[in-house]
């Protein structure tokens, strides 16, 4: 096994993280079976509130199915390579955030490649299910343009909640039971993500249009791919922006880290 | 003058914590605690240097201060000629620490498997990194347990496979935190005999914490002892027990049953068992001889047998820190 390049002490980690989870067939199946079930109850949300509405700010089913499909991918694929940095208050315990300490690599792609949770592959499962349902229940005009979206859509939604993550990280180093407030964080912006963002009040449109961007993740590109206009403060044509929001996210959870790993130098943690 | 760049180089080194203590409004207050304050050192290549303190001397915190973890309030400290912080993956390369208490390997994996990802991290060559790994496992005797999940070893099996985690890349500077804690005698010997080897062949310099004093006598050549953050001695084991006037116990077993053996110049009695007939007398080496003291008590009954009890160095210790409150 001869290793070149710099990603191979990543690739060694990962692939060690691989073969312990298939270790444990047992335990495995029964982490993607609760999994897939976090995310059937999650779908199954969506059909209760359609079994009493019709449309709901301005999407009906086969719309929210396209929002629900592409918010939840993009958020469980982000779960599955990074969502494990939320374990950072464990590893500060248990002194493996030391032990990274010593290594030869930088810290935060120390962590983030620590782990990978394959049981998320039932969620992701789930979502790419409805998305594709919503790609072919809805009137889509097949294009460049819409394919991009999409593309674009994933992408950067997936590195958009990959950030919140990191953000999320962070602020645990000053935290000391901090999870459950750094998780309404990123488990409540995908539920945001996963709702027509029209429904909010406005402060709420703000926060998850531009505070913790999310409305990009889903919404937007749901809205563009439709040819929906969109409430005034989420203009459909502001989907082309999303990289900038990605850029946002990701500069502030590099702050963030930066200053979470400076503060536990500084001996707080 | 060393004629060689020291490995370790600490001058005025301190570090503070900030304390918050509990409150409500005003009665919260803030106060600093210095954890290490003004320390000086300098470590020379190859040395073995024991750092012996109480808990909360500050050890751990020095040490983590000289692998670039902890970032110091004031003073400067140059590892392997590098600043631990800036340069913190470059130092990486060039040191092995073990922290006794936390674990540095892949807990659900075959211990094997760590040996390869860490080759991979310190990206060493395959084959290099093999012959290594192999003379590690079998200077080290940890190969029957190679492909045992780490979560699975005894606490002696993990101590070893974490040291030979730590010396996977060769590195100029060993850094151990409390090796020995919790092992029993057989393994702490294995594990001594290991690193003296270890030093002997590859010149490596050591550098350890330890609350066991068979550590520092089997290893170190060089001791510092650490009270409060400061260092309160840094030489040889041997002139630690000298500085603090260390006694070292006659111990005589009499014919009969005898009186306390007091008043003998430069002795102090201690204790007796068996209604006299075993005897302890303390006798300060600087003042008496063993044969004087022999001499006065023979001339108060009759010896059947005796022994001397040399100094105990937890107890040397503690009188440094007793003459520095």
């Amino acid at each position: 096994m001869v290793s070149t390049g710099w990603s191979s002490p990543y690739r060694a980690v990962l692939a060690s993280r691989i073969r312990a989870q298939r270790a444990y067939p047992t335990s495995f199946a029964l982490d993607l079976a609760s999994s897939l079930l976090v995310g059937l109850t999650e779908l199954g949300e969506v059909w209760v509130v359609f079994a009493n509405v019709t449309v709901l700010g301005g999407l009906d089913l086969d719309a929210v199915l396209l929002l629900f499909g592409l918010s939840n991918l993009a958020f469980s694929l982000a779960d599955m390579v990074v969502g494990h940095v939320d374990t950072l208050p464990t590893y500060i315990r248990m002194g493996s955030l030391d032990a990274f300490y010593l290594r030869p690599l930088p810290l935060l792609a120390q962590l983030v490649t620590s782990d990978l949770t394959l049981k998320r592959l039932a969620r992701i499962g789930v979502a790419a299910v409805a998305l594709a349902a919503g790609l072919l229940r809805n009137d889509i005009h097949w294009g460049p343009q819409t394919l991009m979206l999409l593309g674009v859509a994933l992408i950067c939604g997936t590195a958009i909640f990959a950030g919140l993550f990191v953000c999320a990280a962070s602020l645990q180093f000053f935290l000391v039971n901090g999870a459950e407030l750094t998780s309404s964080f990123t488990y409540g912006g995908s539920y945001a993500a996963s709702q027509p963002a029209s429904i909010f009040p406005t402060p709420l449109k703000l926060v998850f249009g531009y505070l913790v961007p999310v409305a990009f993740t889903a919404y937007l590109p749901t809205l563009a791919i439709l040819h929906l206009p969109g409430p005034p403060l989420l203009p459909s044509w502001a989907v082309w922006c999303t990289p900038a929001a990605v850029a946002w996210v990701w500069l502030t959870a590099m702050c963030l880290w930066r200053w979470g790993t400076r503060h536990y130098q500084g001996g707080g943690g | 003058m060393p004629e060689r760049e020291p490995i370790i180089d600490v001058h005025d080194l301190t570090r503070e914590f900030t304390v918050r203590r509990k409150g409500r409004g005003p009665l919260r207050t803030r106060s600093t605690v210095a954890a290490v304050e003004r320390m000086t050192f300098s470590v020379q290549p190859g040395e073995s240097v024991g750092y012996i303190g109480a808990n909360g001397a500050g050890k751990s915190t020095t040490i983590k201060m000289l692998t670039g973890i902890l970032v110091p309030t004031s003073g400067s400290v140059r590892t392997c000629g590098l600043d631990p912080v800036r340069r913190r993956r470059e130092l990486a390369r060039r040191i092995g620490v073990v922290f006794g208490q936390r674990s540095q390997l892949w807990w659900d994996l075959p211990l094997r498997e760590s040996f390869s990802i860490l080759a991979a991290i310190h990206r060493l060559d395959a084959g290099a990194a093999a012959a290594r790994t192999a003379e590690l496992v079998d200077e080290l005797e940890i190969g029957p347990t190679l492909d045992t999940a780490v979560r699975q070893l005894s606490l002696g099996q993990r101590m070893r496979a974490e040291i030979a985690a730590s010396l996977l890349h060769s590195p100029e500077l060993l850094i151990l935190d409390e090796p020995t804690i919790g092992l029993d005698v057989l393994s702490k010997q294995r594990l001594r005999e290991f690193l003296r080897h270890e030093r002997g062949s590859r010149g490596t310099t050591l550098l350890l914490t330890t609350h066991d004093m068979g550590d520092i006598q089997r290893l170190c050549d060089r001791v510092l002892v650490v009270d409060r953050g400061m260092l309160a001695y840094d030489g040889t084991l041997p002139g630690l027990g000298a500085t603090v006037g260390a006694r070292r116990v006659l111990v005589v077993e009499l014919a009969e049953a005898t009186a306390d053996l007091t008043g003998i110049p430069g002795a102090e009695h201690l204790s007796s068992e068996g209604g006299g007939m075993r005897q302890r007398l303390a006798f300060d080496a600087r003042t008496t001889t063993a044969a004087a003291l022999l001499a006065a008590v023979s001339a108060r009954a009759d010896v059947r047998d005796l022994s001397i009890e040399e100094p105990d160095i937890e107890d040397v210790v503690s009188r440094i820190y007793q003459s520095r409150r």
